[in-house]
């Protein structure tokens, strides 16, 4: 059977199994943004000592299709002044990126799309094209929050990808590859061997300049509600609507996924190295225990949970504290902690690096 | 200088964001206090003022008298009775209106009232489709009291140690 099902694989053409992988990927990509929505509304609502969505389907289950069911059936309002082009690329620009940086996420050893060596270098362009979409979807749609929420987003992004770069690069130094797959396995041996604890302050870095990124609370001054209406999806509805949210928690989990990839061992099981040889063996529990794409998705859930957590938590962020926290106190931690790094390679100090 | 120490340490290991963190983390396994409502609902006290309706004695004589006290003390001036003697010589109402539209709810019709017949029920779902369905005629307001008779009584049975 197996035997069949590998040759029929293989008989395949490549344009074919390389858009079943992608299908594979993009698929539960979009469930779980939709199940991530649910979860959102469900998870501040807990902490608001609610209940949350629980009306459609069993405990609501079927609320994030209702939803989508919805915002496919509206109309698509394009305002009458704004450059249409555009205004209906800009959500295009911000899916694409979204969802095209996945190629490179490796999900297991060897289980990624395009195993490319600078795969962190794509990232980080990826993810950088993803707020031309924000900016178009401003100035294109003709409004003045929008126009607003666009110029405050590029800005923020712009700021904090310097930071999340530098942060990058202390992890690049650490693995000393730029391949993700890579990056994992030289975090390979123990908890202690991941990148997090050796670059703790780097860590924090990333994690929030990822909440920064992706736009959302605290700093989600681009749509700030009570600022300025939505910001730059204000003339957005109906199905271009929903794909900005779309982009939005797509690269919520990518950088959920990313932080667990670069920071927490991807999918290296924590028992490794603290438990004998002899559990791993076990038929089931064994399974469990060892390293496998549960353990990425653990920690991949564990992050999205803190972006969840961090909103039902957080105030917004006054606009130019943003901009002091990501010029004036990350920028320069990161810069202290890639030159302690940078020592500690160079002299061969700690345990942690080769 | 200790003090801006201990700022600085406070800050960089972001102390406070971890006490809020802390407290929401707290909340998101706290009880839940929503009340499901149109499956559940608060309790309603037995004072609770509703709709109003007209009561009637055991023996299917209406209660009101006319005395028009509940007239006199609607600050709303929502109520308007006309009456005459019936042929068995007492005195009763040809027309007891309440305009719900004009009525606040105060409930000083049914404190007013000597027979208890004007009372203000339970219910709180109700609504007019048409001009003119706000008023509540004498007809009206005896059929709720007929309909709801024994809910009325049970609340006036639970109130009275207090009046």
């Amino acid at each position: 059977m197996q035997q069949a099902m590998m040759e029929f694989w293989d008989g395949l053409p490549v344009i074919m199994q390389i858009m079943t992988k992608i299908m594979m990927i993009v698929g539960p990509l979009l469930l779980v943004v939709a199940y991530t929505t649910f979860a959102e509304r469900k998870v501040i609502g807990y902490m608001q000592v609610r209940v949350g969505p629980n009306r459609v389907g069993p405990r609501g289950w079927l609320q994030p299709i209702a939803d989508s069911l919805k915002l496919l059936l509206k109309e698509v309002i394009i305002p009458t002044n704004s450059d249409k082009y555009l205004f209906l690329i800009a959500p295009v620009l911000a899916i694409a990126p979204a969802l095209a940086v996945w190629a490179v996420i490796p999900f297991d050893d060897g289980m990624v799309l395009a195993d490319i060596n600078a795969g962190l270098l794509y990232l980080l362009a990826l993810s950088s094209v993803g707020v031309y979409g924000i900016i178009i979807a401003g100035w294109a749609s003709n409004s003045r929050y929008a126009l607003l929420g666009g110029m405050r987003s590029a800005a923020q992004i712009v700021s904090y990808e310097i930071a999340m770069g530098f942060a990058l690069v202390g992890v690049v130094m650490a693995a000393g590859s730029l391949n993700l797959g890579e990056i994992v396995m030289a975090q390979q041996g123990s908890v202690y061997h991941w990148f997090l604890l050796p670059l703790f302050p780097l860590f924090l870095v990333y994690l929030i300049s990822g909440v920064a990124e992706t736009n959302r609370a605290p700093f989600d001054v681009a749509e700030g509600e009570s600022e300025i209406v939505a910001g730059f999806h204000v003339e957005y509805s109906g199905m271009a609507f929903a794909i900005f949210f779309l982009a939005e928690y797509a690269n919520m989990i990518l950088i959920s996924a990313l932080t667990a990839l670069l920071f927490l061992g991807g999918w290296l099981s924590p028992f490794e190295g603290i438990l004998p040889e002899s559990v791993f063996a076990l038929p089931v529990i064994g399974w469990l225990l060892g390293s496998g794409i549960h353990w990425l998705l653990i920690k991949t859930a564990f992050f999205l949970f803190c972006f969840l957590w961090f909103r039902a938590t957080f105030p917004r962020y006054r606009y130019d504290h943003i901009m002091r926290l990501g010029w004036k106190v990350l920028i320069p931690v990161t810069i202290l902690w890639l030159f302690v790094l940078g020592v500690a390679v160079a002299l061969g100090i700690g345990p942690w690096f080769a | 200088m200790s003090t801006a120490i201990r700022q600085f340490f406070k800050t960089f290991l972001l102390w406070e964001l971890l006490l809020g963190l802390k407290l929401t983390g707290r909340h998101l396994f706290s009880r839940k206090i929503t009340i499901q409502y149109p499956d559940e609902t608060t309790p309603i006290s037995p004072r609770f003022r509703g709709l109003h309706a007209l009561r009637r004695y055991p023996n299917g004589e209406e209660r009101c008298i006319a005395c028009k006290l509940c007239e006199a003390v609607c600050p709303a001036l929502a109520i308007t009775i006309e009456s005459e003697a019936r042929d068995d010589g007492t005195r009763r109402t040809t027309r007891y209106d309440i305009d719900l539209f004009k009525c606040i709810f105060c409930g000083f019709c049914e404190e007013a009232c000597p027979v208890d017949s004007i009372v203000e029920t339970h219910i709180m779902h109700y609504h007019f489709e048409n001009r003119g369905e706000q008023i509540m005629t004498k007809d009206k307001l005896l059929a709720i009291g007929d309909k709801y008779e024994a809910q009325i009584a049970a609340a006036r049975a639970v109130d009275a140690p207090y009046r």
